[in-house]
C-alpha cells in the first residue's frame, strides 16, 4: 500500500474552521440515521432538541446553566492540552474542587463573615481543584508517571470520596434519606441572574478572554506553547519546563474545581448525587473541537450544554432517551479526530492513477 | 575486458514531486556492476530521494528503472532487496538490544520459526572474514561503536544478497581510519562484480571512493564524469552551481581574557556511566576552540554540562569568571551563553511555532519583546524581518511554521537567535552537519564573525575540515577525555585521526613522526 496522505507545507486555514463544521454536521447525520433506526424522525427530533435548547428564554437559561461548568472544565483541559498534558481527569478535580467548596460553606461559616464566605467558598473549591491535578503533573515531572492514567483514576478516588460524605459523614439528617448534605447558609449561595442561570456565566466568559490573551499573547503562554510543542527545545531555551507543567496544571484543576464550586454554590446548593455528570468529560470534547482556543472554547460549551438540555427534551417531548444528546457529543468526536488529519495532511490523487497502472 | 559493459542498473527520467517540490527532475542513472557511482549534490538536490525510489521506499512519478536489461517495477523495499538492492541509511536500521546476527536475519521471510542461529552466525562469520567487516555476531548492537554498526548494515545488506549497495552519506559517522576500511570493504566488493552507490557532499570521498560521479543540482542531473577525469573543485562548481571558496577568509586569532573554563569536569549518562571524565577547557574571547572526535565520545555532554542541560558530577564550570557549575539552562543564558545544538530540529527548534516566533526563543524576555508579561506582536515582527534579511533566511514569510523550511534554514534561524543573544560564549555542536555548501559557508563565517567581535567559541565537528579551516586551536575528545590540542594552522590530519582513535597526543606523535620529532609539535 501507498501512503495516501501528503504533509502540508502549511496548515490549512480553511481546514481549521471547517473540520469542527463538517464534523458536528456529520454526527448530525450520523445521529440521524440512528434516530431512524430508532423509528424516530431525525429532522422532528433535531427540530425538538433545537427547541428545548433555544427555545425560549427560560430553556435558553438551562443551556446556559450546563454550558457554565463546560466552559470552565473546557478552558482547563485546554491549558493541559496545550502542553500536551493529557488531562482527563476534569471530573474528579470538579468533584473533589465541589467538595472543597461544601466543605467551607457548611463548616467555616460560623467563622466567617458573610460577605467573604462566597468568595473564599469559590476560592478554597478552586484551590483543592487545582491540587488535585497538580498532583499528577508533579508525579510526571517528577517521576515520569503517565499522566493518562494518573488523572483517570484520580477521578473515580474523587467521585467515590464525595458519595462517601454525602451518603455518610455529611449526610443531611433531615433529608428524608436523599443522598445529599444539608443545604448551604444564603451567604454561600451563588446570585442566579435568571431562572438558575447564575453570575459564573460572566466569570467563566471573563476567564475564557484572559486566558486567550494569556495563552496567545503573554511570555508564559509563550513558554507554554513551547513546552506543548517542543518540550526539549523549550528546555533549551531556558524554560523551567518542570515547574511550569506543574503551575499550568494547577491552573487546569483549579478551573474544574471552580465549576465544581459553582455547581454546589448555585444549583444545587448543596453537595448531592448528580454533581459528577460527566462535564468532565464533555470537557475534553469542547477543548478539541475549539481547536484548544479558549474563546472558541466558550461557544462550543453553549453548543455541547444544548445537545444536552435537547438531549432531555427529546425525552420528554418524544419518549427518546435522553442519552440521544450524549450519543451525538460522541459522534462529533470521530469526524472531528477523523478530520483534523486534514489540516496538516491533504490527500494526494496521483496515487490512485498509481494504483490504477 | 569486454569492450562494453552492460549497465546492472538503469534508471530512465525518475521524477518525483512532492507538494510543491520536484525533488527529482527526469534524472538518468547508469551504474555498472564492479564500480562505485558516487551522488554528489547539495542537500535537498534529491539524491536520497533518488536512492529511495530506487529502494522502493518512494515510487516515482515518471521514469522507469531496468535491472540487468529488464524493467522492474519496486513497490517496496522487500522488491528492492529481492532485485538485489540493499541500502545502508544515513540512520541505521538496527534494533539495539538485539544482536548483531539478530539483526542481520530481522525481518527475513525464509527464516524457519526457530532459527538455526548457529548456521547463520556461522554464515556471517564467513561473509565478515571475507570482506574484512570484523563483528562479533553475537554482539549486541547497543556495545558498538557507531563504526561498527554501520559495518553490521554494509554485512546485512551483503548477507541478503544485495549486488547493488546504496549508501547515504557513510562517512560522516566514521573516524579517517575507519572511511579507510570503508574504502578498503567497497573496493574488496567491486572486485567481485558488485556495485554500489554512495550518496556524499564531499568531495574528497568522490575523488577517493568512485569510478563514476553524478552530480544533482535542484533536483536535475547535471553532470555525469569519470571520477579520474575531474576534480574537487570542479565538482564543487557544478554542485553548487557557482565557484566556492574553501578556505575561509580569517585574520589571525587575538585571543584575550579565558570566558569559559572548565576544569576536571566529569559527567555521567542516565545509566550512571562516567561519559566526561576530567576534561579541562579554556576558551579565551576572540578564539574558536574546536572539538574533534568521533560522534558519540562525550561532545554532545561537553556541550550540555556547559549549557546546563546536562548535569555535572565532579569539577567546575566557569563562565567569565563566575561560577556556573551545575546552573540552570536560563542563569548560563543570562552568563552570555549560546548554544547551538547538536539535534536543531529536536533541541533548537520548534518546528510547529513561526520562524519569527523561533526567532525571539531568547529574546523574548526582554523589552522592547515583551512588555509588562505581553509579547508585542509587531516588535516581533520586525524582529523577525530584521534577522531574516541579516543572515539571509529563505522563508515564504516570517509567519511560516519553522518546520517546512530547509535544514539550512533551519539551522540559519538558530544561528540568527543565538547570535543575536549571544553575550560571550558561543557553544556549537555540529553546526554545519548535514547543510549544503552554500549555508555551510554562512554557518563558518558567522563563527569566525563571533570571534572577531570576542566572543569565545567552542565548536564541536565531526568534520576535520571544518576545524581546520574555523578554529584556532583543535582539541581531540576519546571516550570522555581529552586526547591532545594542536594548532589548527600546523596540524596534521593524521596525527588528529590516531588521536580521535585512542591514542594520546604524545603516543601519536612518536606513532606518526618517529620518536626523535616527538617534541616539535
Amino acid at each position: 500500500m501507498q501512503l495516501m496522505f501528503e504533509k502540508r507545507k502549511s496548515l490549512s486555514r480553511k481546514a481549521i474552521v471547517l473540520v469542527p463544521v463538517v464534523s458536528f454536521l456529520v454526527s448530525l447525520l450520523l445521529s440521524g440515521i440512528l434516530l431512524a433506526i430508532f423509528g424516530a424522525n431525525p429532522m422532528r427530533t433535531f427540530a425538538a432538541m433545537f427547541n428545548g435548547a433555544f427555545g425560549s428564554w427560560s430553556n435558553f437559561t438551562e443551556t446556559l446553566v450546563k454550558a457554565i461548568p463546560l466552559m470552565l472544565t473546557g478552558l482547563g483541559v485546554t491549558i493541559a492540552f496545550r502542553l500536551r498534558f493529557w488531562n482527563i481527569g476534569a471530573e474528579g478535580q470538579l468533584v473533589l474542587g465541589g467538595v472543597a467548596a461544601t466543605w467551607v460553606a457548611l463548616f467555616w461559616s460560623p467563622f466567617i463573615p458573610d460577605f467573604l464566605l462566597l468568595p473564599t467558598v469559590i476560592l478554597f473549591g478552586s484551590l483543592v481543584g487545582g491540587l488535585w491535578a497538580g498532583l499528577p503533573a508533579y508525579l510526571k515531572t517528577k517521576l515520569g508517571v503517565d499522566e493518562t492514567l494518573v488523572t483517570l483514576m484520580l477521578n473515580y478516588v474523587a467521585i467515590l470520596f464525595a458519595e462517601g460524605l454525602y451518603y455518610g459523614a455529611w449526610r443531611d439528617p433531615q433529608g428524608y434519606g436523599f443522598p445529599g448534605t444539608r443545604e448551604f447558609p444564603q451567604a454561600a449561595w451563588l446570585p442566579r441572574f435568571s431562572g438558575r442561570a447564575h453570575v459564573g456565566l460572566f466569570v467563566a466568559i471573563a476567564i475564557g478572554l484572559i486566558l486567550w490573551l494569556v495563552l496567545n499573547r503573554s511570555k508564559w503562554g509563550f513558554e507554554l506553547n513551547m513546552i506543548g510543542k517542543n518540550q526539549r527545545a523549550a528546555q533549551c531555551m531556558g524554560v523551567n519546563v518542570k515547574r511550569n507543567i506543574v503551575l499550568a496544571l494547577l491552573l487546569s484543576g483549579a478551573l474544574a474545581g471552580m465549576a465544581g464550586a459553582f455547581e454546589v454554590t448555585a444549583i444545587s446548593h448543596r453537595l448531592q448525587q448528580g454533581l459528577a455528570m460527566g462535564y468532565g468529560y464533555t470537557a475534553i470534547i469542547v477543548a478539541w473541537l475549539s481547536q484548544l482556543n479558549p474563546i472558541a472554547g466558550l461557544f462550543v460549551a453553549v453548543l455541547m450544554a444544548a445537545l444536552l438540555v435537547g438531549g432531555d427534551q427529546v425525552q420528554m417531548m418524544m419518549g427518546l432517551p435522553a442519552a440521544m444528546g450524549l450519543v451525538m457529543q460522541g459522534m462529533i468526536l470521530f469526524p472531528m479526530l477523523a478530520g483534523s488529519l486534514f489540516t496538516e495532511y491533504r490527500i494526494k490523487r496521483i496515487d490512485k492513477q498509481e494504483h490504477a497502472e | 575486458m569486454e569492450t562494453e559493459k552492460k549497465p546492472i542498473l538503469e534508471m530512465r527520467g525518475i521524477t518525483k514531486r512532492f507538494p510543491g517540490v520536484v525533488a527529482n527532475d527526469g534524472v538518468d542513472l547508469e551504474l555498472f556492476p564492479g564500480e562505485v557511482l558516487a551522488l554528489l549534490g547539495e542537500n535537498g538536490a534529491g539524491k536520497s530521494s533518488l536512492m529511495n525510489v530506487l529502494a522502493g521506499l518512494y515510487r516515482p512519478d515518471e521514469g522507469e528503472i531496468y535491472i540487468r536489461g529488464e524493467r522492474v517495477n519496486i513497490d517496496s523495499p522487500r522488491d528492492a532487496m529481492a532485485l538485489g538492492i540493499g541500502m545502508v541509511h544515513q540512520n541505521f536500521m538496527l534494533v539495539e538490544t538485539m544482536t548483531v546476527a539478530e539483526n542481520i536475519i530481522l525481518g527475513l521471510r525464509d527464516i524457519k520459526t526457530v532459527p538455526d542461529m548457529g548456521g547463520i552466525i556461522k554464515k556471517i562469520r564467513q561473509i565478515s572474514e571475507h570482506y574484512k567487516l570484523k563483528v562479533d555476531p553475537k554482539a549486541y548492537i547497543w556495545q558498538l561503536s557507531v563504526g561498527e554498526q554501520q559495518r553490521v548494515e554494509i554485512l546485512k545488506q551483503i548477507y541478503r544478497g544485495a549486488e547493488i549497495l546504496i549508501l547515504d552519506e557513510p562517512t560522516a559517522v566514521l573516524t579517517p581510519q575507519e572511511s579507510e576500511e570503508l574504502n578498503h570493504i567497497l573496493q574488496q566488493m567491486t572486485s567481485e562484480g558488485k556495485s554500489a552507490i554512495f550518496i556524499t557532499h564531499k568531495m574528497e570521498e568522490v575523488i577517493d571512493f568512485s569510478d563514476w560521479v553524478r552530480v544533482l543540482h535542484q533536483g536535475k542531473l547535471v553532470t555525469v564524469k569519470k571520477t579520474a577525469e575531474t576534480n574537487p573543485q570542479e565538482l564543487a562548481r557544478l554542485m553548487v552551481g557557482r565557484e566556492v571558496l574553501f578556505r575561509i577568509e580569517k585574520k589571525p586569532a587575538q585571543p584575550k581574557e579565558p570566558v569559559l573554563v572548565l576544569e576536571q569536569v566529569q559527567a555521567n549518562n542516565e545509566k550512571g556511566m562516567p561519559v566526561l571524565k576530567g576534561v579541562d577547557l579554556q576558551v579565551r574571547r576572540g578564539e574558536i576552540v574546536g572539538v574533534a572526535g568521533v560522534a558519540g565520545n562525550g561532545q554532545t555532554e561537553l556541550t550540555e554540562v556547559i549549557t546546563g542541560l546536562h548535569p555535572v558530577s565532579g569539577g567546575r564550570v566557569l563562565v567569565d569568571g563566575k561560577e556556573m557549575t551545575n546552573r540552570s539552562p536560563l542563569s548560563i543564558i543570562k552568563a552570555g551563553v549560546s548554544h547551538i545544538p547538536s539535534d536543531r530540529i529536536a533541541m533548537g527548534v520548534v518546528g510547529d511555532m513561526s520562524v519569527a516566533n523561533n526567532l525571539v526563543m531568547k529574546g523574548y524576555r526582554k523589552e522592547p519583546i515583551t512588555h509588562s508579561g505581553l509579547m508585542n506582536l509587531r516588535k516581533i515582527a520586525e524582529f523577525a524581518q530584521r534577522m531574516v534579511e541579516l543572515f539571509r533566511i529563505s522563508t515564504p514569510s516570517t509567519a511560516t511554521r519553522v518546520k517546512f523550511l530547509s535544514g539550512g534554514n533551519i539551522q540559519k534561524t538558530i544561528l540568527a537567535r543565538e547570535i543575536d543573544s549571544c553575550g560571550g560564549v558561543l557553544v556549537a555542536a555540529y553546526p554545519s552537519r548535514g547543510l549544503d555548501v552554500g549555508a555551510t559557508e554562512a554557518v563558518r563565517n558567522e563563527m569566525v564573525a563571533q570571534r572577531d567581535r570576542d566572543n569565545g567559541v567552542l565548536l564541536v565537528s565531526e568534520d576535520l575540515e571544518e576545524l581546520l579551516t574555523v578554529a584556532d586551536r583543535i582539541v581531540v575528545m576519546f571516550e570522555g577525555q581529552i586526547m591532545g590540542e594542536v594548532q589548527s594552522e600546523d596540524a596534521n590530519v593524521e596525527l588528529i585521526g590516531l588521536m580521535m582513535a585512542g591514542v594520546p597526543k604524545e603516543r601519536a606523535e612518536k606513532q606518526y613522526y618517529g620518536s626523535d620529532h616527538a617534541t616539535d609539535v
